[in-house]
């Protein structure tokens, strides 16, 4: 019960507040804050509940829904889907205070239905990391469109319509392969159980001759690169990122992306161990390339939220090349990663979304000399851009470095290469942060730029300090991540490769 | 204890920064309080080292289990051994009183809090550097104080060129790092270990290709570090920083880390002839090409930096030559810290009481002004071009006597640099302090006060004295020699033959320089019809114009055409096949005027395909 408890917080808060007058505008932020909080609270309980000693699913739960299909409420955490739904309940109440003002202007769509809809957005985020019904984790797969569509179409900046149609129609494409596979495999299933089944674990079980593998895998691994998203299904992002409200933005890119990386490590690999290790070089190849070029059309960019948006593509390069080089440090590099580039990505998309609204421009080239009139606002921009190119100290770091190291012992050459993109990503941020924070600021810029106000230092400042303090402890999530990547090892049937040399005691 | 070294300076930097404009009023007090404090606490730490065994002065302080994924186990540990412990006075020494000369640099200056705060976290990051137990740690000082020379860089952050530099500083240091993320995961896939002790142990059972590039890629992170080429362009640059920082930064410490990573990395290298070869050819090119670009500056601080190139190149072609040498790499760079700290000082003391003009040829007879900081200069320029018995006297002598010992050809380069630094430092003495007044009529150059003056005064003593002390009252060579190996070379030129070819080739060059700069009028304007070889040293060796030919156009280019190609080629093809269908931009027009029904339309539109496929399938 505790999942699906945990996701009727939200979900009541967001009646609650779709319930109220419009003119309650200020209440009903409040009371968004209060069940987003709750929901917090609700989900480091959860979390602290687990046991780390087993890296099965824990808190199952598990309901009939439509038995003729063999269709389930299974929810159910492991180590890693957990440690994203902490770091999404973190990201919700600090989207929630970064975006106090977002609706105010907003042409269509009311103050309540914009917190309202963050508030469903949560449910969704809670269910699609929980499902162990794969079909339930369709229904949220796609369900989590809506509220999004909805934020960005309704709230959004001048080409929002268009923004918000592409990220629907390119969502909705890679959800139909999905479902086609989905029903192959229950195809499958049932001929091999006799009856059809979308359970995850029983999925795991079955022994599925390669051919029929590969297809399937095919399927859900489109779906799945589209949401990451990988080059080259990425154009939708930084169109919805730019037009989406910074809040919105941040648990776009934050949270529902990582629900693609977060479904290839979860399901892909231990339903399809052998497709997986087939389409390994392949995948990794293209994860290489995601992670150039990405950073490449970072550099290129002018828009300040295009470029987030683009870094963010080169993350998700990493993210993928340590999930399908399945060593123990590449899987839980990849894990960590996913839940530091939510905080760090988040930050960044904040505090861009600060200078965007003061300044009324996206342009990189409208700013420039922020430093001068609104130092701390430029400290904040120049932390969260280093957590951006993981800087040693920081979580960013430990989790890249555990996905290069991993991919090293399987294959180097990719490793090689990738560890190059840490030129560029230093190239990224530091000609960002020169162009908009140093030199002599405009007339415009000290006119509209102020410093950074309580209410915004509250929204980032907790991330920031995550992201230093999970960087000195990151044990901290890597206790809880490691025991469910080692059962997905187990899954997959692979174990790490040998250090060439063992001397006895040398590895303590 | 260990781990309040650091601290201390961490707290500092901690309390500047989150404290604000609240702590402006002494912030420079405590900044230099918790410096001085990690100096007492080392010195404390070092007397008790002297008065144990050999055997018993390495310690070690484990703090926490830092990250343990499989068989990647890394510690949170500190380690002080002979060699951690002279690094940390260097970096606490020094660093001191650089903090002491700042309260007076910076008087005036806006952002004084964010300096000190600055300073504070760079002497942090670089302790943390020299007391690493692992790599990995390692890999985090070295970082941080990365970023601390990149906030000290672009200090200035008005000025385009002060941004730029950090950047640039910042940008070709990660190249460097990439050498330094390989190394480490290139040790963890062979030995299962990055710790310093674990690697020591398990070198020998490496394969030899393993083990060579290993110490490569621990080289190309030395090269970023420490301005060694290829990757020594951004020093120059560098020199846009608060003086002090260029003092402490620039020259005694920090750029000094890669000498450190591979003397520390001695097992490698130890065992790669061809690692040890490739250390030795960048350290002699670096200290040729720069000292030959010190010839030509007229910027004070870019003739030091410079300097600071070359005398960096004599280091790592000591640490190049393997046991004979690791010994005398870190002799050469704690003089080295000392007297090239007092000479920038000395030249941000001339630059204070000279409107902050860099431009020697603006400058002339100031000995008669500025006294003191004459003489202290005048020690640290006795001492670097390696005058008996003053500091790099020493060090370098036994740099090149080492040199010789294993090759002709890089014996002889050591001593043409020997001799080219005694032309380019004697020229920036005469340009500064001798010839005729040639500063403009509203300069009034003056001495500085003495909370600059002092610390230049403790440099200069240690300019003077500190090779002695070292070599004869501390025996730095078996003080080091349990950490590093220590071996004498099998055969040489004598030294009673060595030291007065290296004196004549020293006051050859200084002779050279003095009839050029001493006894000429110095021109005012730099003469642009010059031969080459001048305009060459004058560019940097065209390393930037290299860098750029080679990466940033190139690298501009690839960006533009690819930023065309995904809005045109990819987004259009998307664009183009979604408009085919049904029309995206019609759908997106729709949906202007009711977002309802058009998603009504969309959704119909997908249940259909839906039904198509569960048809297809259930077929």
């Amino acid at each position: 019960m505790l999942l699906t408890t945990l996701m009727l917080i939200p979900l009541v808060g967001s009646i609650v507040v779709f319930l109220l007058p419009a003119a309650k505008a200020t209440l009903a932020k409040q009371i968004a804050l209060g069940f987003a909080l709750a929901t917090l609270v609700g989900s480091v309980l959860m979390v602290l509940g687990l046991d780390n000693s087993s890296g099965g699913l824990q808190h199952v739960e598990s309901y009939d829904w439509i038995p003729a299909f063999g269709i389930s409420w299974t929810l159910g955490v492991n180590g890693i889907s957990a440690s994203l739904i902490v770091m999404s309940a973190i990201l919700v109440p600090i989207a929630i205070i970064a975006g106090w003002w977002d609706a105010e202007n907003a042409s269509q769509g009311s103050v309540k239905g914009y917190f309202s809809l963050i508030l469903v957005l949560e449910v969704f985020i809670i269910g699609v990391f929980a499902a162990n019904d794969l079909f339930l984790f369709y229904v949220f797969f796609e369900a989590m469109l809506f509220p999004i569509y909805f934020l960005i179409g309704r709230f959004g900046g001048p080409q929002r319509a268009y923004a918000a149609m592409k990220f629907l129609l390119y969502s909705l494409v890679g959800g139909l392969f999905m479902l086609a596979a989905l029903i192959g495999l229950y195809v499958v299933s049932s001929r091999q159980l006799g009856q059809g089944t979308f359970d995850f674990q029983t999925l795991t079980t079955l022994n599925i001759d390669p051919a029929t593998q590969k297809m399937l895998f095919l399927g859900f691994f489109f779906a799945f690169a589209v949401k990451a998203p990988m080059v080259p299904f990425h154009t939708w992002l930084p169109d919805a990122a730019a037009e989406a409200t910074p809040a919105t933005s941040t648990l776009l890119v934050g949270v529902l992306d990582k629900v693609g990386t977060f479904a290839m490590l979860h399901f892909l690999l231990p339903i399809f161990p052998e497709a997986s290790k087939f389409y390994a070089p392949a995948i990794i190849t293209l994860a290489v390339i995601s992670i150039f070029y990405g950073a490449l059309l970072a550099i290129g960019q002018t828009d300040v939220m295009r470029l987030v948006a683009f870094t963010s593509i080169s993350h998700f390069g990493f993210i993928v090349l340590g999930i399908f080089v399945m060593t123990s440090q590449g899987l839980s590099g990849s894990s960590f990663y996913m839940v530091n580039h939510g905080f760090s990505t988040g930050a960044l998309f904040l505090v861009m979304g600060y200078l965007v609204s003061r300044r009324g421009s996206k342009r990189i080239a409208d700013f420039g000399g922020v430093q001068k009139v609104a130092p701390i606002l430029a400290g904040v921009f120049l932390l969260s851009g280093l957590s951006g190119l993981a800087l040693p100290g920081m979580s960013t770091f430990v989790s890249e470095f555990l996905v290069l190291t991993g991919a090293y012992a399987v294959n180097p050459t990719a490793a090689i290469i990738a560890t190059f993109g840490i030129v560029l990503a230093a190239v990224y941020i530091l000609w960002l942060y020169q162009r908009m924070m140093t030199g002599v600021p405009s007339k415009e810029v000290e006119e509209s730029i102020t410093e950074i106000s309580r209410r915004e230092l509250v929204a980032v400042a907790p991330l920031i300090a995550i992201i230093i303090a999970l960087g000195f402890v990151p044990q901290v999530a890597l206790n809880v991540i490691n025991p469910a990547v080692e059962q997905v090892q187990t899954y997959v049937g692979v174990t790490d490769p040998e250090a060439t040399v063992v001397i006895e005691g040398s590895g303590s | 204890m260990i781990a309040a070294l650091i601290g201390l300076p961490l707290v500092g930097a901690t309390v500047l920064l989150l404290g604000g404009r609240r702590t402006n009023a002494w912030g420079h007090f405590l900044a230099v309080a918790m410096s001085a404090g990690s100096f007492l606490l080392g010195a404390f730490l070092f007397i008790q080292m002297v008065g144990k065994s050999e055997e018993e002065r390495e310690v070690g302080q484990h703090l926490f289990d830092w990250i343990a994924v499989g068989a990647f186990q890394i510690p949170f540990g500190l380690h002080l051994d002979q060699l951690s412990i002279v690094f940390v006075l260097l970096i606490t020494g020094v660093g001191t009183l650089i903090h002491i000369y700042s309260i007076g640099y910076m008087e005036h200056d806006p952002n004084r809090r964010r300096f000190f705060a600055y300073l504070n976290l760079f002497v942090a990051a670089m302790l943390l550097l020299v007391l690493a137990d692992n790599y990995f740690l390692l890999y985090v000082g070295w970082e941080g104080v990365g970023l601390a020379s990149y906030l000290l860089i672009s200090f200035y952050q008005q000025k385009p060129s002060a941004a730029t530099a950090g950047k640039k500083a910042f940008i070709v240091n990660r190249v460097g790092d990439v050498g330094l993320s390989l190394a480490i995961i290139l040790m963890f896939v062979t030995f299962g270990t990055v710790t310093f002790e674990g690697v020591n142990a398990a070198a020998e059972s490496g394969s030899p290709s393993t083990i060579t590039w290993i110490g490569l890629a621990l080289l190309l992170a030395a090269c970023g570090k420490s301005a060694q080429f290829p990757l020594q362009s951004w020093l120059l640059d560098a020199m846009e920083g608060p003086t002090p920082v260029s003092a402490l930064i620039h020259a005694a410490t920090m750029v000094t880390a890669g000498v450190y990573l591979i003397v520390r990395a001695h097992a490698i290298f130890d065992l790669s002839e061809t690692a040890r070869t490739a250390v030795v050819i960048v350290g002699a090119i670096t200290l040729l090409l720069g000292a030959f670009i010190g010839t030509a500056k007229d910027d004070i601080k870019k003739g030091l930096a410079g300097s600071t190139m070359s005398q960096i190149g004599y280091m790592v072609l000591a640490a190049g030559l393997g046991p004979v040498g690791y010994v005398f790499a870190i002799f050469h760079l704690l003089t080295h810290g000392m007297f090239k700290a007092g000479l920038f000082l000395g030249a941000g003391s001339v630059m204070h009481g000279m409107h902050d003009d860099v431009n020697m040829r603006h400058y002339g007879a100031l000995r008669i002004m500025m006294k003191i900081t004459y003489a202290t200069f005048g020690l640290g320029f006795l001492a670097i071009i390696g005058v008996p018995p003053f500091a790099g006297f020493w060090s370098k002598d036994e740099i090149i006597y080492v040199a010789f010992s294993q090759s002709l050809i890089i014996g002889l380069a050591t001593l043409l640099g020997a001799g080219v630094t005694a032309f380019y430092m004697t020229r920036m003495m005469a340009m500064t302090f001798f010839g005729e007044a040639r500063w403009e009529d509203d300069v009034h150059p003056h001495e500085s006060p003495a909370v600059m003056t002092i610390p230049m005064i403790v440099l200069a003593l240690g300019s003077v004295f500190g090779g002695m002390a070292m070599l004869f009252v501390g025996d730095i060579e078996h003080w080091l020699e349990p950490v590093t190996g220590f071996a004498k070379p099998e055969h040489s030129v004598s030294h009673s033959v060595l030291i007065p070819i290296t004196l004549a080739v020293v006051l050859g060059g200084a002779l050279f320089a003095w009839l050029r700069y001493g006894r000429r009028p110095v021109p005012v304007v730099a003469p642009t019809d010059v031969r080459f070889l001048t305009r060459a040293a004058r560019a940097d060796a065209y390393g930037d114009a290299l860098n750029e030919a080679a990466f940033m156009r190139p690298g501009q280019y690839l960006t533009r055409s690819l930023t065309w190609f995904d809005s045109k080629a990819i987004d259009g093809l998307v664009s183009g096949l979604a408009a085919s269908i049904g029309g995206l931009s019609a759908r997106a027009q729709r949906l202007q005027n009711g977002y309802a029904r058009s998603y009504a339309v969309t959704m119909l539109g997908g249940a259909v395909l839906i039904a198509l496929i569960l048809l297809l399938v259930r077929l």
